[in-house]
C-alpha cells in the first residue's frame, strides 16, 4: 500500500494542474500525461550543450557579438594581431567552452572562432580548415557511435555557423558566395549583416534584398526557420513571418554599457546618438537572441543531427562500401560493421563455390548451344 | 580613389566636390555588380567657383579588393599611374612639343581603408607600400560612423604605428617639408591622419539649418561637423590648402624619379647598343 501512495504522490508532483483537474473528469487514465514533466526534469538534470562556429573577417565584430548574446565575456586574454604577423597568418579554429546556468537550467556552450579566415590578399580556398573541423567532428561523432562503449559520446558537433557579412559591400562577395557554398551541405548556416550601425534603414533594407536574392540565385541553401504548426497562437506565427522576412539579420553588439533615457543598457555612445543593441529599431539583435536562444536552439541541433550528419554517414558508409567492391579486402577505420574481414579459409571455399559456379555456367550454355543446334537441325 | 566596392567612394567625392561628379550619379547602385577584373574608370568634370575653374579627373577603380585572390591586384593601378607619367614625358621629350602639355598625371591617391577597428590588413599594406612611392597616398578611414570616438582613436593610432613600421609614407611625406612653417603644420596633420570620414549626398534639417548627412533611428551624423566625423579636415586639405602642394610633389618629385629611371633604361638600351658600360640603377617595384 505505501509503495502505491508513493507511486500516486510522484504522479501528483509531475503533474501539472492542468491535467490533474482533466484527470477527475475522466474515467480511464493511465498517466502518461506526465511524460513530458518527467524528460524535462531529466533534461534539466543532464544539461544541455551547443556548439556555435562564428566565420567572417576580423574586425566584424564577432566576438562581441558573442559576449553581447550569452552575456559573457570569452576573450578577456584574446590578443589581437597587427598587420605584420597577419601576413603570414592562416586560418586556424579556436574552440572556447564556458559552463553558463539560467534558472537552473545549465548549457554547456562551445563557441568555435575561426581567426584568420578571409584577411589574407590570396584567399583561395581559406575555407577548407573550417570544412575540414567539421568534417573532424562529424567523424568524431560517427566513430564514437560505432564503438562499443556508448555511454558517454561527446557531441562536438556544430550546430550552427554564424556568418557576417560586411556592410560596407553592395551584397555577397565572391569569398562570401564560396565560403556559404562550401558549408550549406555541412552545417547550419546562418547569415548576418555585421557592424549594421553604419547603415540608414534604407540602405539595410535595400542590402538585405540585395543579399536574400543573390543567395538564391547563387543556390546557398541557408538555414531556414521550421514551419509553424498550425496549432499555434497568432501572435507567434506573426513573430516567425516577421523573423523569416528579416533574413538576413542586420546586427550590432557592444561589450559596454551606456545610459540613456534613465536606464543602463547594453549600447555604443556616439557623439550623433546611443545605439542600444536590445532596442528591435534599432537593429536585430533581438530577432537574432530569440532565434538563437530561446526558440530554435534545439531545431538547430536536431537539423544538424538528423540532416548534415546523417548525409555526412550516408556519404561515408557509401564511399567505404565502393571502396570494398573495388579491392576484396576490408580496409575500414570503423571497429564494427556489418561484414567482417574475410580469412584465408573463407577465402578458399568462396574462391571453389567460384569456380564451380563457372563450370556449372559452361555446362549450361553447352546444353542450350546443344539444344538450339537440334532445334535448327 | 582606391578600395572595394561599397566604402562610399563615390558618395565621399559627390561630397567633397559639392556636386555629382562620380559615377554614382550615372549609374543606379543596385545595378553594381563586382567586376571580375578591376577597372580603371576615369571621369572628367569642369567645375567652378567665384570665377575660379577647374578641372576635376576623378578615377575610380571598382573591383580592387574583391576577389577571393587579390595578388597583384595594384598592377593595373601602378600601370595606369605609370602610363600617365609616360604620356607626359612623351610630350615633354617631343621636339614640337604643346605650350601647355595636358596633365593628366595623377595628382592624390585616396586610400579607403574599411572601418574594422583592428588594423590594416595584409591588403591594405602591400597595396600601400608599393603606390607610395610613386603617387601621393591619403589613407582615410571609411564609413567612419560605425566607430565610436575611442575605437577611432585607437584604430588610428594603430594605423599610424603600422605605416611607419612598414616605411608607407603617405601625403604629406616628411622629407618634403619646405620650411620649418610648413613642417609645424603638416605635423599636426601627420598626428590626424588618417582621417575618419563620412559622407552623404543628402540633406537633412537639423536645428533650423540644413546640413549634408545621414539620417538613423539613434540620431543624424551631420557629415560637415568635426564632432561627428573628420570630413572637414580631409575637405580642405585637398581642396582648400594643400591642392597645390599636392600638385607640386607629383610634378616635382614622382613624375621627376619617373622621368630619370625611363631615361636612365634609354641611355642603358643605347649603352647595350654600343658595347659602353651602363649606370647600375634601382628600379621601382611594379
Amino acid at each position: 500500500m505505501d509503495a502505491i501512495m508513493l507511486q500516486e504522490k510522484l504522479v501528483e508532483r509531475l503533474l501539472c494542474p492542468r491535467v490533474r483537474t482533466a484527470r477527475r473528469k475522466e474515467k480511464q487514465y493511465v498517466g502518461f500525461a506526465t511524460l513530458p514533466n518527467q524528460v524535462h526534469r531529466k533534461s534539466v538534470k543532464k544539461g544541455f550543450d551547443f556548439t556555435l562556429m562564428v566565420a567572417g573577417e576580423s574586425g566584424m565584430g564577432k566576438s562581441t557579438l558573442v559576449n553581447s548574446l550569452f552575456l559573457t565575456d570569452l576573450y578577456k586574454d584574446r590578443k589581437l594581431l597587427n598587420s605584420e604577423e597577419r601576413i603570414n597568418q592562416t586560418v586556424e579554429i579556436i574552440k572556447h567552452t564556458v559552463d553558463i546556468e539560467e534558472k537552473g537550467v545549465k548549457l554547456k556552450l562551445t563557441i568555435v572562432d575561426t581567426p584568420g579566415f578571409g584577411d589574407a590578399v590570396n584567399n583561395n580556398e581559406c575555407w577548407k580548415p573550417i570544412t575540414d573541423y567539421i568534417d573532424q567532428q562529424f567523424e568524431q561523432y560517427f566513430r564514437d557511435e560505432s564503438g562499443l562503449n556508448r555511454k558517454n559520446i561527446q557531441d562536438n558537433r556544430v550546430h550552427c555557423c554564424l556568418y557576417f557579412i560586411p556592410p560596407f559591400g553592395h551584397g555577397l562577395r565572391p569569398v562570401d558566395v564560396e565560403f556559404m557554398k562550401a558549408l550549406h551541405e555541412k552545417v547550419n548556416v546562418v547569415p548576418l549583416i555585421a557592424k549594421a550601425d553604419c547603415l540608414t534603414p534604407n540602405e539595410i533594407k535595400k542590402l538585405k534584398d540585395r543579399v536574400r536574392e543573390e543567395i538564391e540565385r547563387f543556390g546557398i541553401k541557408v538555414y531556414q526557420f521550421p514551419e509553424c504548426d498550425s496549432d499555434e497562437d497568432e501572435e507567434f506565427k506573426q513573430l516567425d513571418k516577421e523573423l523569416k522576412e528579416c533574413c538576413p539579420l542586420a546586427v550590432i553588439g557592444s561589450n559596454t554599457v551606456v545610459e540613456t533615457r534613465g536606464q543602463r543598457v547594453r549600447g555604443r555612445l556616439y557623439p550623433w546618438g546611443i545605439v542600444e543593441v536590445e532596442n528591435q529599431s534599432h537593429c536585430d539583435f533581438v530577432k537574432l537572441r530569440n532565434m538563437l536562444i530561446r526558440s530554435h536552439m534545439h531545431d538547430l541541433k536536431d537539423v544538424t543531427c538528423d540532416v548534415h550528419y546523417e548525409n555526412y554517414r550516408a556519404q561515408c558508409i557509401q564511399d567505404m562500401t565502393s571502396k570494398l567492391t573495388q579491392d576484396n579486402r576490408m580496409e575500414s577505420p570503423i571497429p564494427i560493421l556489418p561484414l567482417s574481414t574475410p580469412d584465408v579459409e573463407t577465402d578458399r571455399l568462396i574462391k571453389m563455390k567460384d569456380e564451380e559456379l563457372a563450370r556449372m555456367q559452361e555446362m549450361l550454355n553447352k546444353m542450350q548451344q546443344q539444344i538450339h543446334d537440334g532445334k535448327d537441325q | 580613389m582606391n578600395k572595394r566596392s561599397g566604402l562610399g567612394k563615390s558618395t565621399l567625392m559627390n561630397t567633397l566636390f559639392k556636386s555629382k561628379v562620380s559615377r554614382k550619379s550615372v549609374q543606379a547602385t543596385s545595378q553594381e555588380k563586382i567586376p571580375k577584373t578591376i577597372d580603371i574608370k576615369s571621369v572628367s568634370h569642369d567645375i567652378e567657383e567665384k570665377g575660379v575653374r577647374m578641372k576635376l579627373t576623378v578615377i575610380d577603380t571598382p573591383g580592387f579588393g574583391d576577389q577571393i585572390n587579390n595578388e597583384n591586384c595594384w598592377q593595373p593601378i601602378m600601370k595606369f599611374i605609370n602610363a600617365q607619367y609616360e604620356q607626359y614625358l612623351q610630350e615633354e621629350i617631343n621636339i614640337n612639343r604643346k605650350k601647355r602639355i595636358p596633365d593628366s598625371r595623377v595628382h592624390c591617391c585616396i586610400y579607403f581603408i574599411p572601418p574594422t577597428g583592428h588594423c590594416l590588413r595584409p591588403l591594405d599594406v602591400e597595396f600601400m607600400r608599393r603606390l607610395s612611392k610613386v603617387v601621393n597616398i591619403v589613407p582615410v578611414i571609411a564609413k567612419a560612423d560605425t566607430l565610436t570616438l575611442e575605437e577611432r582613436d585607437f584604430f588610428k593610432q594603430k594605423i599610424r604605428e603600422e605605416l611607419q613600421a612598414n616605411g608607407i609614407d603617405v601625403y604629406p611625406q616628411k622629407e618634403f617639408d619646405d620650411d620649418a612653417e610648413d613642417r609645424m603644420i603638416n605635423d599636426k596633420i601627420r598626428e590626424m591622419i588618417p582621417f575618419a570620414v563620412v559622407g552623404s549626398d543628402q540633406e537633412y534639417q537639423v536645428n533650423g539649418r540644413r546640413l549634408l548627412g545621414r539620417k538613423t533611428k539613434w540620431g543624424t551624423i551631420e557629415v560637415e561637423n568635426i564632432a561627428h566625423c573628420e570630413f572637414a579636415y580631409l575637405r580642405d586639405l585637398l581642396i582648400r590648402t594643400h591642392m597645390e602642394n599636392i600638385k607640386d610633389i607629383t610634378s616635382s618629385i614622382h613624375y621627376e624619379v619617373y622621368r630619370v629611371r625611363r631615361l636612365n633604361e634609354n641611355n642603358t638600351a643605347v649603352a647595350h647598343a654600343n658595347g659602353l658600360p651602363q649606370h647600375h640603377m634601382t628600379s621601382h617595384e611594379m
